[in-house]
């Protein structure tokens, strides 16, 4: 089962579609199941995502999302970690957004706030991490322990800040005031109208999103952090004698990873929903881990899985309408099954492919 | 103040059930060296079977069964993922709990049409409650009279099962052959397999017992403690046995104790709702829904002992061939 004994395209590329293709032909069942017809709802899936311009819209405006979390969950793999508190740190990164947006929108334009509420939301989503990441360090508890149950004192700490601090004075509703222009990202169907978005909330932050995609890529690849971060990654023993601190790279990762997860509020709060409002996360955190396995922890491929679950989401939407036998729940089934097979079942399919290559090729690939 | 002391408390069990199987589901799993993020995933999954089934039925005893046979599904892909195909054990984990909010929902909806609930219980579909013998002629007894009458008895089986588990459990791990190995191959799984005992057949053998439990846990919360299944009833209580496990350090006793703290936390935090603690002031029900996790998180720090997890929990085992 090591690396080598198959072509690299089969590992990076048949693999990763035959466990796909696994993960979508038992969604195919469950449909069936529920006594529908598969590939009308894959084809109302797919107008509903793509088939008109609103659709894209909400279609992207998911996809930023998910390549925030995404990148936050591929960056602690590359250490070897696994950030689970995707969810909690987005939750934090909102209130990050929501102080710098309540301070300065009635003063400044949206360009001056946003340098603001990005810095706001990473530096939140990087303090909610920052804790699991230094007890890993230090203590030696498992991050994954620590990041779920921050996930829960994150709900519960926000639940609280909502009802008692930040709500707006006389409202019922557990949530702040809505901000005026100043804390709104543009929509991009205000500055491409011509792409027919309209009233899909997909704004400015998908450059936002592609540009940290772009700068995770330099870090990851490009720089002497990455390269500590991946050398950790695959060996942490061996980083150690190289004279990386362990310590360190935790810490450094984690906060890196909290903070992209952070600056999913960007789009949320700043980009849609304009206020901050209870339970906002809603899930997307832990979408990033889906995206993240699918997208072999690469920024291309996440921005790849970040579309496909998009459009899973907006298609999901738009099928639960035309067949209300299949609701919402089915887009979870679906991720429960990509990261099923995508990720836990990785290997599934390994053994049989080296059989096949290994009688196609002859000696010379026995022996390896 | 007595009688309030003696309701918190009799909460307090109804409320650590739930808690007390799923840990003790994590226990064997964790113990054997394959880490079990999914159980609250498996207790959601079997509360929906045995909701339908009970339903179905009118029986609780099948109903029983059906969680059972959905959490040892689910266990068993688990296993699949985990100890036969070595993946990773905490992918595997979040997978089994969103398949299991996924297809509870839809199944739920598609089959009963109730936005994912089942219908509520026929008669005999439900777990009722028993009472011990001589209540009646004890209640009048003071002090141990409502100890017995309120706090003892009047519960129904699956919470005596609960209890009667760890004692078993016990047993189990520390006096049996099973229980030697199992904990050995969650240390030194090669030192087993040299020994000529099977690493995979026992670790699956301890994940079928996690899924058993887990399905057990889950029947509770659909038709002994309500009369139903409620979409995503769960809500969180799977990691909060996790995290009862880790204080617990992975011991029956321990176990015990730290599901009936975090069940009195929630019995006093519902309790609390809106009142004022003299002195205090109103302390915020989200603080006592945190603090399970606070404390865990504490411990796991290392400020409250120090919580040490089975050496190879999570390694998958393989076994030398080439």
């Amino acid at each position: 089962m090591s690396a080598g004994q198959l072509p690299r395209w089969v590992d990076y590329g048949l693999i990763p579609v035959l466990n796909l293709a696994a993960a979508f032909l038992v969604s195919g069942l469950v449909v069936i199941l529920i006594g529908e017809n598969p590939i009308d709802a894959v084809k109302i899936l797919l107008w509903g995502s793509l088939g008109y311009g609103e659709g894209v819209g909400f279609t992207l405006f998911f996809a930023t999302n998910f390549i925030f979390t995404g990148l936050a969950v591929a960056v602690a793999f590359h250490a070897g970690m696994f950030n689970i508190g995707g969810e909690g740190q987005a939750y934090l990164g909102g209130l990050g957004v929501a102080m710098a947006c309540l301070a300065m929108d009635q003063y400044v334009p949206w360009w001056v706030t946003l340098p603001f509420a990005v810095l706001g939301s990473a530096l939140m989503g990087a303090a909610w991490a920052f804790i699991p990441a230094w007890l890993q360090a230090r203590r030696g508890s498992h991050v994954v322990i620590t990041t779920i149950m921050f996930n829960f004192i994150a709900a519960s700490l926000m639940v609280y800040l909502l009802n008692n601090v930040l709500k707006k004075a006389g409202s019922m509703q557990s949530e702040t005031r809505t901000f005026e222009d100043g804390g709104r990202l543009p929509f991009l169907n205000d500055i491409f109208p011509g792409f027919g978005f309209d009233y899909a909330p997909v704004n400015l932050s998908l450059f936002v999103a592609l540009l940290a995609c772009v700068l995770v890529w330099l870090l990851i690849w490009r720089t002497k952090l990455g390269f500590e971060i991946r050398s950790f990654g695959a060996n942490p023993t061996a980083a150690v004698y190289a004279g990386i601190s362990p310590v360190r790279t935790i810490i450094v990762t984690m906060l890196i990873s909290g903070g992209l997860a952070g600056m999913m509020a960007i789009n949320e709060i700043m980009g849609s929903q304009h206020r901050l409002l209870i339970d906002y996360v809603a899930g997307y955190g832990f979408v990033g881990i889906a995206v993240a396995l699918m997208g072999r922890s690469h920024p291309v491929g996440i921005v790849l899985a970040a579309i496909l679950f998009g459009m899973l989401y907006q298609g999901g939407a738009e099928l639960s309408f035309e067949m209300p036998a299949i609701t919402r729940d089915m887009i979870v089934v679906i991720q429960g099954l990509v990261i099923l097979f995508a990720g836990a079942l990785e290997y599934m399919f390994r053994p049989a492919l080296i059989r096949l290559f290994a009688s196609g090729t002859g000696p010379s690939a026995q022996a390896a | 103040m007595f009688d309030i002391l003696i309701q918190i408390l009799d909460s307090t069990v109804r409320l650590s059930t739930p808690l007390l199987l799923a840990c003790l589901a994590g226990l064997y799993s964790e113990r054997s060296g394959v880490v079990d993020i999914g159980l609250e995933g498996k207790m959601l999954g079997a509360a929906f079977g045995a909701g339908a089934v009970g339903y179905i039925t009118g029986s609780a005893w099948l109903g029983l069964l059906a969680g059972i046979g959905v959490a040892c599904g689910l266990a068993l892909i688990h296993g699949l993922a985990s100890i036969t195909n070595r993946g990773n054990q905490i992918v595997s984990g979040v997978a089994i709990n969103f398949l299991a909010i996924g297809l509870t929902g839809l199944l739920g909806q598609t089959w009963f049409r109730q936005g994912g609930r089942t219908p509520a219980l026929p008669e005999g579909g439900r777990f009722e409650n028993i009472d011990l013998p001589f209540v009646d002629a004890l209640s009048g007894v003071p002090v141990l009279g409502p100890i017995y009458s309120e706090l003892l008895s009047g519960h129904n089986i699956l919470v005596y099962v609960a209890f009667a588990a760890v004692p078993l459990t016990w047993w189990v791990l520390f006096r049996t052959r099973f229980g030697l190995r199992l904990r050995a191959v969650g240390e030194n799984p090669a030192a087993v397999d040299t020994a000529g005992i099977g690493v995979i057949w026992l670790r699956y053998r301890a994940v079928v017992i996690c899924g058993i439990l887990c399905g057990i846990a889950g029947a509770y919360l659909s038709i002994a403690q309500s009369s139903g299944f409620i979409k995503e009833m769960t809500a969180g209580k799977g990691f909060i046995a996790l995290a009862a496990l880790i204080f617990a350090k992975w011991r029956p006793g321990n176990a015990m104790l730290a599901c009936l703290l975090f069940g009195f936390l929630d019995a006093v935090a519902i309790r609390l709702q809106g009142q004022e603690i003299p002195g205090i002031g109103e302390v915020p029900v989200q603080f006592f829904q945190a603090l399970p996790y606070i404390l865990t998180v504490i411990l796991l720090a290392g400020f409250i002992g120090k919580a040490i997890p089975p050496k190879t929990s999570g390694i998958p085992y393989l076994k030398e061939r080439t």
